[in-house]
């Protein structure tokens, strides 16, 4: 029988295998989370469609048929607004619901050990059912408007994954640092709408100045979004690899932070929270 | 460490730091806090220097480190050693902020220690509190695989014990109704099912039984004994409840401001306990030293588990010293001892008509002893009455004096020991006819 040591700093060594152990835990919790998610509203599953829709509605209606911004090719304005819409919403939402995870499960985490990583990590993948209803819809819409994508579509993936590592990783971060610093309540629904205008979520990438584009770059999610209208949308706004590059440089960077982070409060999560 | 022992504990510590704020009480720090913090730091630690040295010249400061500094070290378990073996119930107990939690909370790894070691092996499963991470909106099912889960056990485990856990539970009309809607006690029962169908070599059970219908309590109990003695685990069982702890356990670890002072027998552990929990003193001592007229200087409470506490059940003795100046003619004495609803429960008296007494000497010293006294759980105080014949002159009444608990040990209700229940237990027997 294999023998449990428990001393100070024991911990960090059992960490990945635990991690692994564990992963039913976070099967469950994701689970969890989904199965609530929509339970107690009346239209249930349905807010992950409207949602969406309206929000690309809106914002095709402004930037498009108000300030005359158009798409640089013949897409269609909705598409490309669409388009940037599936990344950005994942990241919005696993943004706020990161930051309450581990508010939310404090039950959990004064009373039973886990690994804590797994928490934020299935607020990200619950977030991530949306995004799958909301890609449905990409592709309904798509449908709609007689537009296929072409072999960029392949490459998907690829910034789904980029998608991935920048909500986890500042996830990780709000998840943290939310638990020491309640303030962090106040912050996340500032940076989700502070976050919209400063991403190319309603407008196509080639309208900011060039003066402001290294700085414009440096957001993450400039570079998953215009990768998504890339691959979904034939190549739809020229794709600069440098400034995809830039991003998934800050993001890797902010994942590996935000693991460092968290592990190190990690411990004292269950004291303080 | 003999080869048995499960769990071993050596030399366990867990320090935490305080933090002394002036406004507010709450744990986590605003983002604010930390800002002034930073920038204050520094001045506060001239302001300290300047003051350190005027305030440990002063007398009698009880705590100089704590005044000094705005955080303070406390260590909320410490020096803790011992050991548990396979097929054995291990009861901890202790007062409130003894530390039996933050011990628990160790073993259940919730929060590494600070100094010292645990070894453990095999599994370990806590009933912290049952319930945890039952989700109100999801169905008695669902609740039963997350439940399952959160405690440890694998998807597969779960399915193949389902059945014997809602049948355990009781709730199978209820299974696919949200949780929110179930009773408290139904709450209790299928959490505590899913908890009870655990196998870990471990089970930590923490005040699980202070919640849930008596019966289901029972069940519970027994399904506490089964996994420790038959499947030959072993189970942590932490609780106030002296009757459950021993009825339940044959040795009990005694936690006191954070290291335990006691490890052995439960019998002596729980007297330990009482002895050390400030819960009466059996005794009162006049505060008169002369009077003209007669009066009762000392009374003692002696019962079987020392002054304070009385076992049921047990036999009681109590000494009382009479001052007369003069001797007093056709004394009369007598006691009732008091619960904690002031009603009477039991009147114990003494006349000189029957038994001469305080007839000689400036003195008298009596002793009553009552064989057998089953009281019910509880605290109780004594009522004296000194005084002639009815008539007479009456001498003194004292009240609310001599406070002594009462516990009941080794025997079980179905519904617990309630002090409220009644002030007397006899001896019964029923027949069916």
């Amino acid at each position: 029988m294999d023998e449990l040591i428990l001393e100070a700093g024991r911990a960090e060594r059992n960490y990945w295998r635990d991690l692994w152990r564990y992963r039913e835990l976070f099967y469950f919790l994701a689970w969890r989370d989904i199965l609530v998610r929509y339970k107690q509203t009346v239209i249930g599953i349905a807010w992950a469609v409207i949602r969406p829709l309206l929000t690309m509605l809106a914002l095709t209606m402004v930037f498009h048929k108000f300030a005359k911004v158009s798409a640089p090719g013949a897409t269609p304005y909705a598409l490309l607004v669409m388009a940037a819409m599936l990344p950005w919403q994942f990241f919005s939402t696993s943004l706020s619901e990161c930051s309450n995870s581990l508010i939310g499960n404090s039950n959990l985490i004064s009373k039973i050990y886990f690994p804590r990583l797994i928490v934020p990590a299935g607020s990200v993948i619950t977030s991530f059912v949306d995004f799958l209803i909301t890609l449905a819809l990409m592709a309904a819409l798509m449908l709609w408007y007689g537009f296929f994508p072409d072999w960029r579509l392949l490459l998907l993936p690829a910034f789904i994954m980029l998608a991935f590592a920048a909500s986890f990783g500042l996830g990780l971060w709000l998840a943290a640092l939310n638990v020491e610093y309640r303030d962090f309540r106040y912050i996340v629904p500032f940076v989700v709408q502070f976050g919209v205008l400063v991403s190319p979520v309603g407008f196509p990438s080639s309208y900011v100045p060039a003066k402001w584009r290294l700085l414009y770059d440096l957001n993450p999610m400039v570079g998953v979004i215009d990768g998504f209208r890339w691959s979904l949308l034939k190549g739809e706004g020229v794709l600069d690899w440098s400034a995809i590059l830039l991003s998934a440089i800050t993001v890797i960077l902010l994942l590996t932070a935000g693991v460092w982070y968290f592990r190190r409060m990690e411990r004292t999560f269950a004291d303080v929270i | 460490m003999s080869d048995e022992a499960i769990i071993r504990v050596e030399n366990l510590g867990k320090k935490y730091r305080i933090q002394h704020q002036q406004n507010g009480s709450t744990r986590y720090k605003t983002l604010r806090d930390a800002i002034t913090e930073t920038f204050a730091a520094p001045f506060k630690a001239l302001h300290r220097i300047g003051r350190s040295s005027l305030e440990e010249r002063v007398p009698g400061s009880v705590k100089p480190l704590a005044s000094r500094s705005s955080s303070e070290d406390f260590w909320a378990v410490r020096n803790v050693s011992f050991e548990v073996k396979r097929g054995e119930v291990l009861g901890v107990i202790g007062r409130n902020g003894a530390g039996k939690s933050t011990l628990l909370k160790i073993l259940s790894r919730i929060t590494e220690p600070t100094e010292g070691r645990v070894r453990i092996k095999g599994r370990v499963a806590s009933l912290l509190e049952v319930g945890t991470g039952f989700h109100p909106e999801l169905t008695g099912r669902e609740n039963i695989f997350l439940n399952g889960a959160i405690l440890g056990m694998s998807r597969a485990e779960i399915r193949k014990k389902f059945d014997e856990i809602v049948a355990f539970s009781e709730v199978e009309k209820f299974l696919d109704t949200p949780v929110k809607r179930y009773s408290s006690g139904m709450y209790v029962r299928l959490a505590f099912a899913v908890a009870a169908h655990l196998e870990p070599e471990i089970l930590i059970v923490d005040e699980v039984l202070a919640v849930g219908d008596a019966q289901f309590q029972k069940k519970c109990l027994r399904k506490m004994q089964d996994v420790s003695r038959q499947e030959g685990r072993a189970v942590l069982f932490v609780s106030h409840n002296m009757a459950a702890v021993s009825s339940m356990t044959d040795r009990v670890a005694l936690m006191d401001r954070g290291s335990n002072v006691f490890t052995g027998a439960t019998e002596r552990g729980i007297k330990e306990y009482l002895k050390s929990s400030d819960q009466g003193c059996g005794a009162y001592d006049s505060p008169l030293s002369n009077s003209s007229k007669p009066f009762v200087s000392q009374i003692r409470v002696n019962s079987a588990k020392g002054e304070a506490i009385h076992i049921s059940g047990q036999n009681m003795v109590i000494t009382v010293v009479i001052n007369h100046a003069d001797p007093i003619r056709n004394a009369c004495f007598s006691f009732q001892i008091v619960n904690q609803y002031q009603h009477p429960v039991v009147h114990c008296w003494i006349y000189d008509i029957d038994t001469p007494i305080c007839r000689e000497g400036q003195s008298t010293i009596l002793t009553c002893r009552m064989p057998s006294l089953a009281l019910n759980v509880g605290a109780y105080t004594l009522t004296t009455f000194l005084s002639e014949p009815p008539g007479g002159q009456f001498f003194e009444k004292l009240e609310g004096i001599c406070p002594f608990q009462v516990e009941i040990i080794g025997s079980q209700t179905l519904f617990g020991w309630r002090p409220d229940a009644c002030g007397y237990i006899t001896a019964f027997e029923w027949t069916k006819h």
